[in-house]
């Protein structure tokens, strides 16, 4: 099985929730609606053999809408492909449900999506900051949030 | 009728067997460890944050820091990254590919010598520690002489490398991987058969095979529990399927299956490392794409085009068309992931690092809560952490 085959498995069995699927560079993206991401993650999981979720974060496309993106690297050990699945999370409520139940990597990845861009995981059992300090105010990495930190006169000098 | 209560207790971030600025809070009952709670982000320096206002080149070197004990590693993971999202991965010089691949199991030598090195004396054996910097000495001395630096190397580029190896450094790769094996029994007369080795490893920080793939474990620490599984195998990348090498896998998932497994590993990189010079061959080491690659310096000094060329990429940077890559390694602890989002500007959109020893840290209350304190220190080491990459 490829990867365009679960994806396409995928879209069959969430007709509803998956708006759309994409390949790039070999790759393949499955963007879904948040709403089903559970129920996604474990079919993914439990019936298309996706048993390691490599990675997992947020990106903020600030202007665009939704806003939010959180993104899901997953990969099937037995086959070796992998898959990339991304919800999209507007602003006005910046939250989507936990996947640690389904993969307890997903635990630590997830604390510090929220850490970082801002995005709270529904069920969490235990999302507190993990990179910045705990009284840290702020989102690091959302594109307004100033890369010399907040209250700072900007840098003067060459970034780049 | 007596009554005990727990003792909370803090160990690091200044504590010598935490390899750098990792905290842990342990709740003890005695001397057993009931609750493990490690705390993170002292050395946060912004790396993913910093890489969206520089140019794709000048990401190479903020990776060096990451896993300051493997740079090169860093360094192939992400122009591996960039160089998908450009849509050159096809036009890498054989050269070059080739170099990478040397320098990439160089690294993977001198990042678990420094492993077995610490591990060895957080568990109280210090001979080995000071033989394993001894030959650790003797890669940062390649480093150096092919990076001009002997952590922060930054010596990949996107397209394939900053220099070709200087004259009389393959004698000297050659020179150290002849003797590496010996030197690696030497470690193993120390250690394998030594009881108080066995007595502090064997049963210590288990993790079965299904427990690890749940919480994310990768590299030798997977492999440790069993799972038949490497990067460099089953999603090669520079060629490494061309290699003949094999992956050493553990049964039981203990501190001494995880210590046997990177054994064998690095006498497996010394194979690469020898079947890799014997293939090399002279060519160029980086494409000739001057739109994305940096020309070679002596024709930027030489021909104008070049020159030009350098100065748009200093100056601008090369723009990748909008899109999204990952690319894993199998760096030496684990899969060293960069996820790279572009908007078609020369600046990354968002990179996410995603870095084995953050997620194999994770592991670490599981293995070790129920179990006695000193099991803490042989654990920490077995899962070979640093906290340059955890912490970014």
């Amino acid at each position: 099985m490829t990867e365009q085959a679960a994806a396409g498995k995928l879209k069959s069995k969430f007709s509803d929730s998956i708006l759309d699927v994409v390949e790039y560079r070999g790759e393949t993206t499955v963007i879904a609606k948040k709403e089903d991401v559970v129920a996604i993650c474990t079919f993914l999981k439990k019936d298309l053999g996706f048993n390691f979720l490599t990675d997992l974060c947020g990106v903020d496309c600030l202007g665009a809408s939704p806003r939010f993106q959180v993104v899901y690297h997953m990969q099937n050990l037995t086959t070796k492909e992998r898959l990339r699945l991304k919800v999209l999370v507007e602003e006005s409520d910046p939250k989507v449900a936990t996947v640690s139940t389904i993969w307890g990597t997903a635990n630590w990845h997830e604390r510090e999506c929220w850490d970082l861009v801002g995005i709270t995981f529904d069920g969490h059992p235990d999302l507190r900051r993990i990179l910045m300090a705990d009284d840290w105010v702020g989102h690091p990495l959302r594109k307004d949030y100033p890369l010399q930190g907040p209250d700072r006169e900007p840098y003067q000098g060459r970034l780049s | 009728m007596a009554t005990t209560e727990t003792m909370t207790i803090n160990m690091g971030p200044q504590h010598p067997s935490t390899h750098g600025v990792l905290q842990l809070v342990l709740e003890l009952d005695g001397e057993v460890v009931r609750k493990a709670v490690p705390h993170i982000g002292f050395l946060h320096r912004g790396t993913e944050k910093l890489s969206e206002y520089r140019t794709y080149h000048q990401v190479i070197p903020l990776t060096d820091r990451l896993d300051y004990l493997a740079p090169m590693s860093n360094n192939l993971g992400y122009v591996l990254a960039a160089e998908k999202l450009f849509g050159i991965s096809d036009a890498i010089p054989e050269r070059a590919k080739t170099i990478r691949v040397i320098m990439a199991e160089l690294t993977r030598l001198k990042s678990h010598l420094v492993w077995l090195a610490t591990h060895a004396l957080d568990i109280g054996a210090m001979t080995v520690f000071l033989y394993c910097f001894r030959e650790r000495e003797a890669v940062m001395d390649i480093y150096e002489k092919v990076s001009g630096a002997r952590m922060t190397s930054n010596y990949m580029r996107i397209g394939g490398l900053a220099a070709d190896l200087p004259a009389g450094v393959e004698q000297d790769i050659r020179k150290f991987i002849d003797a590496m094996p010996d030197n690696i029994d030497t470690y193993e007369g120390l250690l394998t058969g030594n009881k108080i080795w066995q007595k502090r490893t064997i049963g210590v920080g288990v993790i079965n095979a299904e427990d690890a793939i749940d919480i994310g474990l990768t590299g030798p620490a997977l492999r440790g529990s069993g799972v038949d599984w490497d990067l460099r195998r089953d999603d090669p990348y520079c060629g490494y399927e061309d290699y003949d090498f094999k992956i050493p896998v553990g049964e039981k998932g203990d501190t001494f299956d995880r210590y046997k497994v990177r054994l064998i590993e690095m006498r497996e990189a010394c194979k690469i490392v020898k079947q890799a010079l014997d293939r090399l061959k002279p060519g160029p080491v980086i494409a000739d794409l001057p739109k994305v690659c940096l020309p070679p310096k002596k024709d930027v000094v030489n021909t104008i085009e070049a020159l030009i060329h350098q100065f748009k990429l200093i100056s601008e940077g090369a723009k990748p068309e909008a899109g999204e890559v990952y690319v894993g390694i199998e760096a030496p602890k684990g899969e060293l992931g960069y996820y790279l989002v572009s908007d078609g500007s020369a600046h990354p959109f968002r990179m996410k690092i995603r870095p084995p020893s953050f997620v194999n840290l994770q592991a670490l209350p599981q293995m070790v809560e129920g179990r006695m304190i000193a099991d803490v220190v042989a654990t920490i080491g077995t899962l070979d952490i640093v906290l340059g990459e955890i912490d970014r």
